[in-house]
């Protein structure tokens, strides 16, 4: 007769067992910020089909000592989504060759924040009309 | 061993399935000196304190892939990771997390042989040649696409670090499934379209949700998490590209 007896340990807490988890895990909930924040833009649509008191009643809720708050909070943890989002992404694409020579990943992720840098500076020129 | 030796405590977590219920820690005294693996402190406690301990080693070099445990709860080689890197502190030594324990630190690795298996991990010719019809030849860029995937030595630390082979063991993983991306990425092989379907399956690609620790444990940076998720848009892409051509493994 068979004395095996193999012993599957419990995946209880796993996301607290290692460090790299613990970062995983903080990573993947800025996500829901970001869904929040696409919530409170969909809400500004919704106000903009209302007309223009409902536009404007909107823009003053924006303007508010508590959302200028909230705002300060969701740029910082959607930064850090985006910076992670990057970091990441060498593992999420084909091997990218130009020249002959494979792109390493510190090109990617370099490239992708420098992007999203370039992207934010030019919405922010355009949005406060600098050009 | 001389006796001016350092001494260094390695905590292990024990489990004999004849008389055990659930795993236990035991410590020993281990004396080392600064070319000791962790790898050898197991085989000292073997050798001198209990017989019993029961551990997988063979080549002594990182390449045979048997020594894989966790090491203050991370997935590595204890043939590579040397005892003075932990002194003074006390060390940990546990099976590779994710599988059952067999015994002591020893796990069952039946799941991912036949995971291995089920991957066709041979190339499966896309023009069958006759002899006289000479060998196939292949571009060194060719040789390129694939040659990273091929250094993968089964040691499955990388099964160890991933948390959703833990929550779901029939998940394919990452190494099977960095030797069926080394398979379909060779130009000599035509079967990705026969892998696809296991690709896309239940147990396939799509457990992975790109945590990344795979390939952060590497000991041979195969890239394990790049070859699971190539094959997420691969999926997806004989998904969608079917209504287009039909063909594939998509069903």
């Amino acid at each position: 007769m068979s004395k095996r007896r193999p012993y599957v340990r419990s995946m209880d807490g796993w996301w607290r067992k290692n460090p790299f988890y613990v970062e995983y895990m903080i990573h993947e909930c800025t996500a829901l910020f970001v869904a929040a924040y696409a919530f409170v833009l969909l809400v500004g649509l919704v106000r903009l089909g209302q007309g223009e008191a409902a536009w404007n009643g909107w823009l003053d809720a924006l303007r508010s000592p508590v959302s200028v708050a909230f705002h300060v909070v969701f740029l910082a943890v959607i930064a850090y989504h985006t910076y992670t989002w990057f970091v990441i992404m060498p593992i999420t694409l084909p091997p990218i060759i130009i020249g002959g020579k494979t792109v390493g990943p510190g090109v990617i992720t370099g490239g992708g924040l420098l992007a999203a840098v370039v992207v934010s500076l030019v919405m922010l020129a355009l949005v406060w009309r600098i050009v | 061993m001389s006796e001016n030796h350092k001494i260094i405590e390695i905590e292990v977590l024990r489990y004999n399935p004849e008389s055990d219920d659930e795993p236990h820690l035991e410590v020993y005294k281990v004396p080392f000196s600064d070319d000791m693996s962790v790898l050898q402190g197991a085989q000292y406690i073997k050798d001198n304190f209990d017989g019993s301990l029961t551990f997988r080693w063979s080549c002594r070099m990182a390449i045979c892939g048997s020594c894989g445990m966790m090491i203050n709860g991370i997935p590595k080689l204890s043939c590579e990771t040397f005892l003075r890197d932990y002194y003074p502190s006390r060390i940990r030594i546990e099976a590779m997390a994710n599988f059952p324990i067999e015994k002591d630190l020893v796990v069952d690795l039946s799941g991912f042989i036949e995971k291995l298996e089920s991957i066709q991990p041979y190339i499966i010719a896309k023009e069958p040649r006759t002899l006289e019809q000479g060998e196939y030849l292949q571009t060194p860029e060719e040789f390129n696409r694939y040659i990273q995937f091929t250094s993968c030595i089964n040691c499955t630390l990388c099964y160890a670090a991933c948390p959703q082979f833990g929550l779901n063991p029939d998940f394919i993983g990452p190494a099977a499934i960095a030797l069926l991306h080394r398979y379909n990425m060779d130009s000599r092989d035509g079967a990705a379209a026969q892998r696809m379907e296991l690709v896309a399956s239940e147990e396939g690609v799509f457990n992975c949700s790109a945590v990344g620790y795979c390939s952060e444990v590497c000991p041979k940076h195969v890239d394990p998490a790049n070859a699971v998720n190539i094959n997420k848009t691969n999926a997806a892409k004989d998904y969608f590209l079917r209504f287009l051509s039909p063909k594939g493994g998509s069903k």
